[in-house]
Order: structure tokens, then sequence, then C-alpha cells
């Protein structure tokens, strides 16, 4: 059974994958706003941004520039996953002995290739911008398991967003608060500067536990205890979603 | 197994009752399909049709009632339903961005075959496809898409075919075609449970025809059978005029048209 799962989950994967090979474009796109972000917030606004940690700010923003580079990037899964319910794909797999889970986690595991493509792709950019890190092996590992979850979790949103959604712009349009949360976080001022209730909010959402350590990470600095609030608040939302996903699509195809 | 099989209804459906919150859709329903038959469920838009499909192919659960496909319980082991049945939805569910070939190869690594290639080419060439079989199925023509839809159904010669409205939004050609298919099959011995809402298609395939009416079987029975529930023939002399469909067809041919500029096929005809 288990081996099954593994093998239909591959042929399925390999099916997406085809999609986004033949449609290059979405990971480019996936970069694109991101990269303009940088270049805005590098090149206009960061000359007047002070944030108090001594660095370069290409430094400090790349980890919140990063969130958002996947905020953006898994609006694609649920576009994807939404065209295959409303065209019967779906449905049509759902009535062939295939292993239940496998379709979801085919949409899934492409969602992780091209969003891990897009970083690869905002990374290279800000190196040219001047980003630098002496940061080891195990803190890039750290780096990479800690971007791993957070588009695994927001892939998993996602999914529930292709899932439930009426239309095509109902089902991309679910980004957009994700791509907004990290503008109230630490990932591109410090907190410190934010009226007091604004502040709050940021300092407790999930976005600024993971800018921070990810940014720690980067700059060689101790995580401190945040690395353990980012990975509760990463697992909440992926076990969240997970089930939501779950049971949303034993409803709709048994 | 062919005793079996001849003794057994391929499709058993007793009592079937499902509700949409208020809407009471299907308020128990029965009806058997012999193996081998052709089985059309004709009602109009709105009648539980689909519902009904759904509950067999496993993807819907009824409120009440059972459905057996192949003497296995849909409810209780929709695996082993799943292992003898296709389903060809309302929707062509063809992949577009894959070519003809490649959905096919999909489909038979999904059904573990052993040679999805030898497979896809097999039917590729069957359904007229084998031209087309390296573009792009968003690229086709509604009849093509059809034809790859069923020819992914197909795959893995399941004993049971559900088909759901099979050529509504089809050109009277590609109905044809489909038609065509439909009797080949069930000539090989696939049981057929085709739903449609148009009277001529129940009445040119099917060996039984089922009237689903507001949830409920209202008659089940042969052509003639119908026939019958109505006052005897009386005969009256009525000039023969050819419809507009002979006329169309005569004029435009009959035969598959695969090309989308409509350039005519010369010296196919299928009738």
């Amino acid at each position: 059974m288990s081996t099954h799962a593994l093998r239909d989950t591959g042929v399925l994967t390999g099916r997406s994958l085809r999609h986004i090979l033949r449609s290059p474009d979405t990971i480019i796109t996936t970069a694109v706003t991101p990269v303009a972000m940088m270049l805005l917030f590098v090149y206009v606004f960061g000359g007047a941004i002070i944030t108090g940690s001594g660095g370069s700010y290409v430094n400090y923003l790349l980890p919140g520039i990063l969130l958002i580079t996947v905020a953006s990037g898994v609006a694609y899964t649920a576009y994807r996953l939404f065209l295959d319910v409303k065209g019967g794909i779906v449905e049509r797999l759902g009535s062939m002995p295939i292993a239940r889970p496998s379709i979801l986690w085919a949409h899934v595991l492409t969602s992780l290739a091209a969003n891990l493509a897009a970083i690869a792709i905002v990374i290279g950019v800000a190196a040219l911008m001047g980003f630098r890190s002496g940061a080891s092996l195990a803190a890039w590992l750290a780096v990479a398991g800690i971007l791993v979850l957070f588009t695994l979790a927001l892939t998993w949103l996602a999914v529930v967003a292709g899932l439930t959604a009426k239309t095509v712009d109902g089902a991309s349009g679910m980004s957009y608060p994700l791509i907004f949360l990290p503008f109230i976080s630490s990932a591109f001022v410090p907190t410190a500067t934010m009226p007091g209730p604004v502040a709050w909010f940021a300092e407790n959402q999930p976005v600024t536990p993971i800018v921070d350590t990810l940014r720690a990470l980067l700059a060689q600095e101790p995580v401190g205890t945040g690395i353990w609030t980012a990975l509760a608040w990463l697992a909440g939302i992926l076990a969240v979603a997970y089930a939501a996903a779950a049971a949303i699509y034993r409803r709709k195809v048994g | 197994m062919t005793t079996d099989q001849a003794l057994h209804p391929a499709i058993r459906v007793q009592g079937i009752e499902k509700s949409f919150k208020d809407l009471h859709v299907l308020r128990g329903v029965d009806f058997d399909v012999m193996p081998g038959s052709i089985f059309a469920l004709l009602g109009s838009n709105g009648a539980g049709k689909t519902t009904l499909v759904k509950i067999l192919s496993t993807l819907l659960k009824p409120d009440a009632g059972t459905a057996t496909v192949n003497g296995h319980d849909t409810g209780t082991e929709p695996a082993r339903v799943r292992e003898s049945i296709s389903l060809t939805g309302q929707f062509t569910a063809v992949d577009d961005v894959l070519t003809g070939r490649e959905n096919l190869v999909l489909v038979a690594r999904l059904r573990h075959l052993p040679r999805p290639d030898a497979v896809a080419g097999a039917l590729l060439e069957r359904f007229d496809l084998a031209e087309a079989a390296h573009r792009r199925a968003g690229t086709y023509s509604g009849g093509m898409r059809r034809r790859l839809d069923i020819a992914m159904s197909l795959i893995g010669n399941p004993r049971v075919l559900f088909l759901d409205e099979p050529t509504t939004g089809l050109d009277p050609q590609a109905r044809n075609e489909v038609w065509r298919t439909i009797r080949q099959l069930a000539g090989q011995g696939t049981t057929v449970l085709l739903t449609t809402q148009y009277l001529d298609e129940a009445e040119q395939l099917a060996d039984r025809i089922a009237i689903l009416h507001q949830g409920i079987i209202i008659q089940n029975g042969t052509l003639a059978e119908l026939k019958q529930l109505l006052p005897a023939a009386t005969v009256e002399y009525v000039e023969k005029q050819p419809s507009l469909e002979d006329v169309f067809l005569a004029l435009v041919g009959s035969g598959p048209d695969d090309r989308p500029s409509g350039a005519p096929a010369p010296g196919k005809d299928h009738r």
C-alpha cells in the first residue's frame, strides 16, 4: 500500500512538475515581485531606515523577502489545484484505484520544488546587491529547513484555498494577506519603532520570530529562544492546514 | 467467473437516497444493470443523474441505500469498486498542458500497467488520435478531447464504464463518433451506464432506459416496453422530409473532423 502511495505520488508529481517546466514563467513571476521589492527597499527606502543591526540593509531585509517569495509562490499551487478540481481531474483520479493522499501530495511537492527554485533566484539577486553571509553549512541547512517548513505550511494553506475556491481569482487571491503579513513584522524595520498596538501585533505574529531566526542564522548570531517560537508557529500552521485540507478533500471526493 | 457475471447484475442500486442540505436530490432509487449491456439514465437537468454517478463511482456517499458494482459495495469496499470501474465525467477531464500521449501514459502508470507506452500507442490508433499524439490536449477540438477522455477511461479494461452526459456540447459528427465507440465497448462485454438528457441518445444506444424524475426512477424498461406505455400506434401518412441533421451531415460528412481548421475528411463515412 505505501509503496503504491509513493509510486502514485511520484507519477503525479512528475505530471505537475511538467506543468511548471512548460510554463517556467510562473517561477520567474514568483521571483520578480520580491526582487522588485528588494530593489525598492534597498535602493529607495533603505538609506533612511535605521535597523541598528550594524550590517548592510540587504542582509537585514533578505529573510523577509524570502518569506514574501514563498507567500506569492504558493498562489500557483492554489491556482493549479483549483483548475484540477474545476476540470474534473480530481474526480477522475478520485474514481481510480490510486492512493488517496497522492493527488494532494503531488501538488505540495511540486510547490516545494518551484518555491525553492524561486528562492534560489532571489538569493542570487541579493548576492549581486551585496548580500553576504559567513554562515556555516549547519546554519545554512537550518535556514533551508525553516524555509522548507514555511513553504510546506503555506502550501497546505494554498491547498485549502484551491479545494474550496469558487473562482480562479479566489484561489490565487489567497496569497495577498500572506504577502502583506511580513510588512507588519520585523522583516523591514525593527518593531521597536512601531506604535504600541502595532508593535504588539508585529511581535506576536508568526513572521517576526521566523524572520529573526533566519536573520540570526545568516549573521552567525545566537538564535536564542526565538527559534522555538518560530518552529512552534510553523508546526502549528502546518498541522492545522494539513488537517483542514485532508478533511475538505475527503468530503469532496469520498 | 463468467457464470458469476452472467448471473449477477454488474450494477445493483437499492434504495439510494441523497440530500444536499434541504435539497432532496435522490429519494429512493432502485435498478439493476446486467453485465455487457448499455443502460441509459434519462433525465432533465437537475434530476440527480450526476449525483447518482458520483455515488456509483465512490466519489459521494449516499445518505441511505446501497449500491454494488461488480459485487462490491461502494460504501464499504470503495477500493475494490475503483479497481473495476472507470468514470468519464460531465466535463472532459484531460490535462490540457500534457500531450494526448502523455495523458494516456499518465493514466496507464497510475493503473500500474506494465507497458504504459504500448497501451497509449494502441489507444491513440484506436481513437484516431495518432497524428495529434504529440500535440497538447489543450489544442484539440471538442470531439478529439472527448475521444481522448474516453480513451483514458478505457485504460486497464474496466468492466464497468460510467459516462456522464458523454455527448453534451459535441457537434453531430463527434457525437456519432462517441456513439460508435460506446456500441463497440458494449459489444466487447463492457457494461456501460450512461446518463443523458437527449432522448434520441437513449433511443439509439441503450438496451434499457430508466427515467429519473424528481429523485426516483419513474420508468425502467427496454425501448419497446417504454413505447407500449402509450396507446397503440395509428397509421398516418406523413411526407418524409429530411431532418436538418440529415442535411447537415450530408453536406459536411459524418466522419471525425480532427482538423481544427475545419477541413473536411474526405472519403470517411462511418455510418
